[in-house]
């Protein structure tokens, strides 16, 4: 079964992203080379395809180094979903999982500023989606909700305007370099991690601080280490063009 | 664009002074307790624990629907599975290993910043957690007092706006003196979409937020949590101990207990006390002490005296104490009196403007005028004077069979045109009160309010004229419709 066609790999154009936390004071916007992204989240019945040809990746059997014990703890068992619904994003998936399922098509995890600048693009335009009031309320409302509820099957809403589903509002998503944004535990004291980076040129900066859903991403990016396993939190694969 | 995130930017918290009292923090910690938590508004008992010693403190973070007013939910974000969180009580010197947990249903990263804790951040680093983990810290009490912990996950404010804060209480060497009753009450501001009390389930709005303008103003996170069944309690003659937090994002409290005053205040939490005060300031994000003694049975309302928040965004609460009424200490109403000042108005009732258009036809007969007197009166006389004329025991003195009023017509006249200010005698008795002049009552009026009077309930029956009434006024009265 080729299931990895299910999974379309739309090309996210070139183009210019502004960065939450600019690498430099001077330098509000970076480059972004074009490169592929999965139109949808991976879901169960992909994951689950590739724990069948992986079975070092299967619950129980993958190592506690990779994977917590809350790792695809929804799962009916190591190799079955049971009744899960099999176009719902995989979660509880940890990121060297996450990463493994990647490189076994070719590509790896988007790094967070291939995703934030993915999901930058509206419905209608290739960016805008942090400074758009209503978006942002929409973003919102979705990370504020509480998560006991599994998430439903994914490509159900818009696409953006790269051809993107569920940038927004279905799961939260891995990237390649979760850990290494410059947010510290304390969210006020942006002083220590920062400083390493920007204390010598004298600026401690976001690019705004009313975006609150970038915030939020940052803090629960920040908050994850690599072998973890959390209920709301799955992936989509990049490769580059 | 570019904002300055953080003014600790570049500063090193390893700086921070700290105030550690030397004894205090050299006291060895003594055996291991498990902290009892409580949710508002219960306050755990005093430790009773005369040395320091290890507590486990366990707080488990969740996301949850509840209400925040009748007919509204919010998604709370909460520290033990309320708003506020769990009352924390330790003793001074204490060491406290610190297990925050956050649910795996969470959608949320969160950590905690207790006040109560010298060092970085007061714990967030240490505790940053993400859903369905816990992380574990551990400090030492170096400072006794009341203090406020709250999330300060990115973004902070929206962590503390959706009520993750409560009380942590380090008791100084020695407790707090004993009293009847403590309990723990928490203000906050919420930020919704919809308007105050907006039915449905309402989203945190970050608009609203930033710009300071909340929706709802709290005690103990709903709008119901210190009202009706769920009010505070006392008996009359008990003291209460009042832990008040307040855990914002935004709005400073002014709070006051209406019909008390606050025999104690610890302000802020801190050492020093105040007495006998009426309306204590809590900062955002700070706490205070209150203590009072009730002496009187009723209802005492817990307001933020920053009064439209009371009447209009919820932040009300009740404390009902029951006992036997003192009424040296509070007599309840003793007199239900109208006031009218010199501002009675002839056209205060239905009857009086009925009878107004019914003057407006010219010259009455005896009996007319009596009709229209009776209407007037009832606008105008009886509040005081009562329908029947019969008065009211030491205010106001009677009408009906009286020798004052039947003594003279043209005096009656000048005391309605004039008023009058007592002493005088009526039947024997004497009244010290005081009638404002109803000045504002034409000639016509006045003559038939006491035709009516005079005809009525067996005085003398004498017919009272406009002409009369004019000459009266003519004489030093004041002049028709000089009160409007």
């Amino acid at each position: 079964m080729l299931w990895w066609l299910l999974a379309l790999r739309v090309a996210v154009p070139e183009g210019s992203h502004a960065p939450f936390y600019p690498p430099t004071p001077e330098l509000e916007k970076v480059a972004m080379p074009a490169f592929m992204l999965d139109d949808k989240p991976v879901t169960n019945a992909q994951f689950l395809t590739f724990v069948k040809a992986n079975p070092e990746w299967a619950r129980g059997t993958v190592s506690p180094l990779f994977a917590e014990s809350g790792y695809l703890a929804d799962w009916m068992g190591p190799k079955s979903i049971g009744a899960l619904e099999p176009q719902a994003p995989v979660v509880s998936v940890s990121w060297h999982a996450a990463r493994a399922f990647c490189q076994a098509q070719g590509g790896d995890l988007p790094t967070s500023w291939q995703w934030e600048y993915a999901a930058d693009a509206t419905l209608s335009a290739p960016s805008g989606a942090r400074k758009d009031p209503e978006t942002l309320q929409q973003i919102l409302n979705w990370y504020a909700q509480g998560g006991s509820a599994l998430p439903g099957p994914v490509g159900q809403g818009q696409p953006n305007h790269f051809g993107l589903f569920d940038m927004h509002g279905l799961i939260w998503e891995w990237t390649l370099d979760f850990d290494a944004l410059p947010v510290t535990g304390d969210a006020r004291d942006a002083g220590d991690a920062e400083r390493l980076r920007f204390c010598g040129a004298g600026a401690v900066s976001a690019a705004d601080t009313e975006d609150y859903a970038s915030f939020m991403r940052l803090a629960f990016r920040d908050s994850l280490e690599a072998d973890y396993a959390t209920s709301n939190l799955g992936f989509r694969c990049a490769s580059s063009l | 664009m570019l904002f300055v995130l953080a003014s600790l930017a570049c500063q090193t918290v390893e700086d921070a002074p700290s105030s550690t009292p030397e004894v205090s923090s050299q006291q060895a910690a003594v055996g291991s307790v498990v902290a009892e938590l409580t949710h508002a508004p219960d306050v755990p008992a005093a430790t009773g624990r005369t040395q320091p010693t290890k507590v486990v403190v366990e707080l488990e973070v969740r996301e949850l629907v509840m209400p925040i007013a009748d007919g509204v939910e919010y998604t709370f974000w909460t520290f033990g599975g309320e708003v506020p969180g769990q009352f924390i009580r330790i003793r001074e010197g204490d060491e406290v290993e610190f297990h925050l947990q956050n649910h795996p249903d969470s959608k949320m990263p969160h950590n905690i910043d207790l006040h109560a804790v010298t060092g970085p951040g007061g714990g967030a680093a240490s505790s940053f957690t993400a859903p369905g983990h816990a992380s574990q810290f551990t400090f030492k009490a170096l400072n006794p007092g009341l203090y406020v912990y709250h999330c300060a996950t990115a973004p902070v404010g929206m962590h503390v706006a959706n009520g993750m804060y409560g009380l942590i209480f380090v008791e100084p060497e020695g407790g707090l003196p004993e009293v009847d009753h403590e309990y723990y009450v928490m203000q906050g501001d919420y930020y919704t979409v919809g308007k105050y009390r907006e039915k449905g389930l309402q989203p945190f709005d970050m608009q609203k937020a930033i710009e300071e303008n909340a929706t709802y103003v709290l005690f103990n996170g709903s709008e119901g949590a210190l009202l009706g069944d769920n009010a505070l309690k006392a008996k009359v003659g008990e003291t209460v101990r009042l832990y008040v937090g307040n855990g914002g994002p935004n709005l400073v409290s002014s709070f006051h207990v209406i019909g008390e005053i606050f025999d104690t205040v610890y302000p802020e939490g801190g050492n020093n006390l105040n007495h006998n005060v009426q309306t204590t300031l809590i900062p955002s994000g700070g706490a205070a002490i209150v203590e009072f003694k009730v002496e009187a049975p009723g209802t005492y309302v817990l307001v933020d005296h920053s009064i439209f928040r009371a009447f209009n965004k919820g932040a009300l609460g009740m404390l009902k104490v029951e006992g036997d009424e003192d009424l040296v200490v509070y007599s309840g109403k003793e007199v239900d009196s109208v006031y009218l000042a010199d501002k009675a108005s002839a056209n205060s009732g239905e009857k009086a403007v009925a009878a107004a258009e019914g003057l407006s036809s010219g010259d009455l007969t005896p009996a007319a005028q009596k009709a229209a007197g009776e209407a007037l009166f009832a606008g105008t006389c009886s509040t005081c004077h009562q329908a029947d004329g019969a008065g009211m025991a030491s205010v106001f003195p009677p009408l009906a069979g009286s020798d004052y009023l039947n003594a003279d017509v043209n005096r009656a006249i000048g005391v309605v045109l004039n008023g009058l200010s007592g002493p005088i005698t009526v039947n024997g008795t004497e009244w010290i009160s005081v009638m404002p002049p109803m000045s504002q009552l034409n000639d016509d009026e006045v003559a038939n309010i006491l035709t009516y009077v005079y005809g009525s309930w067996g005085n003398s029956g004498a017919i009272v004229t406009a002409d009369e009434v004019a000459a009266v006024r003519a004489k030093g009265g004041q002049p028709a419709g000089a009160a409007h």
